[in-house]
This record gives structure tokens, sequence and C-alpha cells, in this order.
């Protein structure tokens, strides 16, 4: 079999650094520096300019053309809007429950995935189907079924004679409709990650616990559940981050409507592009760049730190 | 260990199939950007317009009258959203210069909006020109005085579209004051019938009840429009315009709006006035032409007035003189212009206004002299013919203003929805006004 393969392919599959044994002796690197050139070109051209060019533009009134510079106005004029407010408060409430309903729901899917029932493969693909599929068809399909006089749900409630709400005309409800679908759409990776993260507990604890005599919930409060906390913190990062920048089903769904009931700073920021306010809009994506950065750096900070304490 | 080996390889055919393919894709895109398909001599230009049945149905009629004058060129029809989605598309598509050679827009403040005098070619030169409705002419100039845009369709009004029969079956006069509108309402209602009929599924819908009332408010403020371009007139304060914005709350505090008022689009709304479960619907005269589609045989059953004032001695109607005009961006050279030229004076023609209304149904006067209505026009036609024949008919503001803030439409949803009030939608407008305005540099806005 060695014969084989040629001398390269032998130097490249032994692990280098160890078998030839370095010697307090700085080895370069396998591959020359230069390797990184093409990376760095691209990402400079592609992500360093672009952000920030868009520093520099939300600071001017910009048309694609030509932009003059207006401090800090722009930031003022954003704030002042009665939409951001809305869309501010939205975008947290949105994040909240999304991730808040991510975590439950996608831990009891796990619980319920991971123990012995019938069809467990198959019901496992059935949750995360939703995941695959686009978020656009998604918003549209759910537009359809909770329409308040058409839709299939209220007709399916009327059969039981409930008068259903309108999900998404009603100002007061069109946010956590949309927030409801999310959760259906995302509890799917959810419960995969938590199904890792459950199956990867050793089994000696269980044993250890029904040794001692602990019942079904003393197991999952004090050694599922921390146990079971890389994954938590996992779920609740990439949902939160997932929440606050969310658009396409609110866009998809109710364009921020009825109003700006529904608005969330995305939408907020893509109105004002739509509307040709090129420099308000990119101030507002600074902002959501803040919020973002202000909301989930000390929060991933706080749930690796716990990690390491456990 | 082989089979390291020959995943090894795998992943070399894989990446080598990879790039081969980003080749092959951009190879592709590059032929695409070129304009040598076709046979020699003939040339092919696309024609932008909006997606509606009638909209497609009107362009597919012109480019065929065109074509069959003009064998070697040839007209792609293309078409795009309305509304707000509709108005990032145009901006966004001439600022990257990817816009098709001919295409339907607003004229009035939407066309300075999409900077005329940067993006589009000028087109005072065109033999068309002096025959322009002089309205539609106003409407259709840059900053720089130039006419930009070529006349499409025909002009029409803003106002209130209702069911003849359920007037006729109430004995119901037409109203030419708010009060006498809201007495009306209260007898439709009486008799189970919607009395004012919304869509705010479709957003651009609910905004005739500000813009439609802009001949009330000139009749009491002849000088609003100036005063509100230089930021001295503002919605909440002027008191004849806070008035449009009381209207929906008052309509809406009543209980007068149908049912599915949050969710409806506009084609429900056609069809529940055309077949009488809603007695008005407040919209363009324009939409008049889908009538036939969404209830065949109703045409004439629905009549049009204007949206009711304070004075029925001022009440007239506020009129769109032609929304849609054709453009060229300035991008488009040599065989390619000239083809669009053409097509746009050919739409002017009778020849061009004929295959227009042989699409949709025409809903008012045409815009150049060239053209006639035909003998047969629809009851909206002919009601409003007879605002204009009597000299109580006013351009929209957008036609008198180049600001038109880009959340009006919103902000009357949420009017109608009673999530504020209409003191604070006002107030919401003005400032989503000074935005737009201090986007386009007007002075007085700092």
């Amino acid at each position: 079999m060695a014969s084989t393969l040629s001398t390269s392919d032998a130097t490249r599959l032994a692990p280098a650094p160890r078998s030839l044994g370095d010697r307090g002796k700085k080895r370069p690197g396998p591959y020359p520096y230069w390797f990184y050139l093409v990376p760095t070109l691209i990402y400079v051209v592609f992500f360093m300019v672009p952000t920030f060019a868009s520093f520099y533009f939300s600071f001017t009134r910009w048309d694609l053309f030509t932009s003059t510079w207006i401090g800090l106005d722009n930031y003022r004029t954003f704030f002042a809007e009665q939409a951001l407010i809305i869309g501010l408060r939205n975008t947290l409430i949105y994040a909240v429950i999304t991730s808040g309903l991510k975590v439950v729901l996608g831990m009891a899917l796990a619980l319920l995935l991971t123990s012995q029932i019938i069809a467990r493969g198959y019901l496992r693909s059935v949750v995360f189907f939703p995941v695959l599929v686009s978020t656009i068809g998604v918003g549209l399909t759910f537009t359809v079924l909770m329409d308040p006089e058409k839709g299939l749900i209220n007709n399916a409630l009327a059969v039981v004679g409930i008068d259903g709400p309108g999900w998404l005309t009603n100002p007061n409800l069109a946010l956590f409709s949309i927030a409801l679908v999310d959760v259906w759409k995302g509890v799917g990776l959810a419960t995969v990650i938590y199904i890792a993260g459950l199956v990867s507990i050793p089994q000696e604890y269980y044993e250890a616990a029904e040794v001692d005599g602990a019942g079904r919930w003393q197991v999952f409060r004090n050694i599922m559940l921390p146990l079971a906390r890389p994954a938590t913190a996992t779920v609740i990062t990439l949902s939160l981050i997932g929440g606050l920048r969310s658009f396409d089903l609110i866009w998809a769904m109710t364009k921020g409507g009825p109003g700006f009931a529904s608005d969330v700073i995305a939408s907020v920021i893509y109105k004002q592009y739509q509307a040709g306010f090129y420099g308000l809009s990119t101030a507002g994506s600074v902002v959501l760049f803040l919020v973002v950065t202000v909301i989930v750096v000390p929060l991933t900070w706080w749930l690796n730190r716990g990690e390491e304490v456990t | 260990m082989r089979f390291k080996k020959m995943g090894r390889r795998g992943v070399a055919l894989m990446a080598l199939a990879a790039a081969s393919s980003l080749f092959a894709a951009g190879c592709s895109a590059g032929s695409l950007g070129s304009s040598s398909e076709g046979s020699a001599g003939a040339t092919t230009i696309t024609f932008l317009t909006g997606a509606n049945d009638n909209d497609v149905a009107s362009a597919k009629a012109v480019i065929d009258a065109f074509q069959a004058a003009n064998p070697n060129i040839t007209i792609k029809n293309d078409t795009r959203p309305g509304g707000s989605e509709g108005d990032n598309l145009v901006k966004t598509r001439l600022a990257t210069g990817d816009m098709a050679e001919v295409f339907v827009y607003n004229n009035g403040s939407l066309l300075q909006a999409i900077k005329p005098e940067q993006n589009l070619t000028p087109l005072d030169d065109q033999p068309w020109v002096s025959e322009l409705d002089p309205l539609f002419a106003a409407s259709s100039k840059g900053s720089d005085g130039k006419i930009y845009g070529g006349p499409y369709g025909t002009a029409f009004g803003g106002g209130v579209l209702y069911n003849i029969p359920v007037y006729k079956k109430l004995n119901l006069q037409i109203p030419k004051t708010w009060d006498e509108f809201m007495k009306n309402n209260e007898t439709v209602k009486k008799a189970g019938i919607t009395p004012v009929e919304q869509s705010y599924g479709e957003t651009w819908t609910s905004q005739l009840f500000v813009l439609g009332d802009y001949h009330n408010v000139e009749a009491q403020v002849p000088d609003f429009a100036q005063k509100y371009t230089a930021g001295q007139a503002k919605y909440a304060t002027t008191p004849a315009a806070l008035t449009g914005w009381e209207h929906i709350q008052q309509v809406h505090e009543a209980g007068y709006f149908n049912k599915d008022f949050a969710s409806a689009k506009l084609n429900d709304g056609i069809k529940a006035v055309a077949t009488g479960t809603a007695a008005h619907y407040p919209q363009l005269g324009a939409v008049g032409s889908n009538i036939e589609n969404v209830a065949p045989g109703k045409s004439n059953d629905v009549g049009f007035f204007a949206l009711p004032g304070p004075d029925a001695a001022t009440n007239g109607m506020t009129v769109w003189p032609g929304t849609a005009a054709m453009y060229i961006p300035k991008s488009v050279e040599g065989d390619k212009l000239d083809a669009a030229k053409k097509f746009i004076a050919f739409a002017a023609t009778k020849q061009g206004c004929d295959a227009v209304a042989q699409g949709s149904p025409p809903q008012g006067p045409f815009l150049s002299k060239a053209c006639q209505l035909p003998t047969e026009v629809s009851q909206i036609a002919k009601d409003t013919q007879a605002y204009f024949e009597s000299g109580k008919a006013s351009p929209a503001l957008e036609f008198k203003s180049p600001i038109k803030g880009p959340n009006l439409e919103q902000i009357c949803i949420q009017v109608g929805t009673a999530q504020v009030d209409a003191k604070k939608g006002a107030e919401l407008y003005d400032q989503d006004v000074k935005k737009q305005a201090q986007q386009l540099g007007l002075p007085g806005w700092e």
C-alpha cells in the first residue's frame, strides 16, 4: 500500500512538526506566507473597504453619485424617527422571543427525540425540514395561512367556534405572529444542536444518578441541563444574532406593517434605502452593527466564561 | 490509506469542476453584456412597464403595433413591481446603469426623485412635444426645464369609485360635501352594505383620502404647494390639509370600513365596489380598467366622484395628468437610442394611443392632442371627463411640488388602523417630507 504513495504524499500525510522534531527552533509553516496574499486581497476589497466606506457615507447625504458631508445629521434624523423607536423595541422583543422559544422548544424536542420512541429518525428529519425551506417561501405560505378571512388557520378555528384574530393585520399581534413562524422555521436547528449536546453526555452520570435514586426531573435539572450548557450557549448566541438581524421573514410577511407595527431595525434601514436615502440608511446599518455588537459580544463572553467555570 | 488518497483526489476533482464552472459562468456573463445578438441590422430593446394585467396588455398592444410598422426593431416587454418596491428597483437600476432602454415611471415629484437631469435622456427635440397636454408637459420636466417623459396612457382622477346600482336602490345623491358623504355612508351601512372599501393589503391604495383631497386643500389655501415646497406650510398645522387625515380617522371610527380592510388587496376592493358589496372605494380612476378582469360585465356599474370637501361650491377632482410617462436612461446610445426614441414617438401618435386603449380601457383624457378617446368609454372615464370639462379639476400635489414623502402609505395605514390619530399622522408625514426635501437638497429645509 505504501508503495502506491508518492514521496510528497508521504511527507504531507506524516504529522510533520512532531516526527521531524523541532528542537526549540522556529520552523516555517508548510505553506509560504504569500498564500495569504489572495485571501487578504479579497478580504480587503470586499469586506474592509465597503465597511470603512459605509462608515464614511453614514456621515453624508448621498445619492450614489455625489455625497455631501453633513456630520452627525443622519444619526440625529435616524434617532428622531418614530419608526426607529418602534423598530428598536420590536427588534429586541423579536430577538428575545425567538431565541427564548427556540431554547425551550429545542430542548424539549431534543429530549423527546433522544428518548426511545417510534420512528425517531423520521421525526428528527421532520423537525429539521423547515430549516431547509427558503425563508421567503415560508413567509409567503404563512401569509396565506394567516389571512384573517380566507386563511386556513382562521377557517380551522372557525370550525371549533373560535373567531380567529387578524394574525398579521392586527398591529398588536403582527410581530408575535411572525416570531412564531420564525420559531417554527428555526427550532429544528436548535433541536439538532441540543441532540448533539445531550448525546455527548457520558452514560456514567445517568447510571450514578440512578444508583443515588434521582428522579426524572432531578436527572434533567442536575445532569442534562448543566452538561448541555455549551449547546444552550450556541443556541442562544445563534438565535439572538439571527433575531437581531432578522429581515427576510418580516419583509415577506408584512413588510413591517400594518403601518410600522412590525418594523425592526433592518426593515427600517431597508425602507430608507428604498426611499433613496442612502446616507441615512447607511447610518442605520452602522447603528445596527453597534447594537448587535453591544448585545452579542458581552453575552458570548458571559456564556463562555460560565462554561469554563462548570 | 487508499481511502484517504481517493478522497483527496475526489476533492481535487471537485475543485477543478467548481473552478471550471466558475470560468464558464464568467464567460456567459460576459457574453450577455455584448449586443451582437440577433441578425444584422436588427435592433432589440427592452420596454419596462408595471406588472398589472392592464399594464402588460397595453404594453403588448403598443409593441405589436410598433413592430408591425418597424419590422427591423424588436421590443421585449419586461415588468416591475409598483409602489415603493418599484421606486427602489428603478432607482437602483438607473444608478447601476442597468436600466431598460425604455421604461414607464411616474412623472411629477417621483420623477424628481430619480434625478432626470443626471439619469435620463432629454426629449425636447421630439416631434410630439408640441402636441402635449400642458399639465402633462409641465410635470414631465426636470429642474432644468427640459422634457424627459413621453406620453403614455391617459390622465385620470383620484376620487371615490361608487357602485351605481347601490346608489339607485338606496336613492342616494352624489355627495359634494364631506357631511353629505358621511350621511350616505350611514344609509348604506343601515342597508347592510359596506360603506367604504379599503385595501391595506396593498399599501399604496391607502393614500387616496390624503392625495385625492388636494383639490379641496387648494380651494382653501391657493398657495399651499409653494409654501409646502419652501418648508413653510405643514400638513399638521394647515387645517385644510389636515382634513384628509381626519377623514381617514372619522371613517374608521364610524366603523364604515369593510371587515377585511387590513388584508384586502386592490383587486378585492375593485371587485367589492363593482359587485355592490361595497358602496364606495376611494381610489385612482385608472384602476377602473381592471373591472372587466375581476368582475366581468360590471364596468358600467361603477361611477366616479371627487373626494367631497367642506364646500359644495368649490368641490372638484384632484387629477393625475398621466402618472405614467416613458423615459430613456442616459446610458442608451446609438441604434438603441434611435429605436427607443422612435418607439416613444409612436406611442404618442393616434395609432399608439389606440393600441394602449385597446390593451386597457382608458379612464380619462389622453395626454397628447394627437389622440382622442373612443366614442364608447367607461362610466369612470365619462365622469372624470366631466370634471375636466367644467374646469373643476386640478393636479395632485405631487405634480406641483417636487416633494412627496416616501412613507405616506404606511402613515395613512397607521391612522386607518387607529395606531395614531389624524394629527399625529400628519406630523409624522411632515417629518417624512422633511427627509425627502433634504435628500433633494431643496433650500429652506436645513
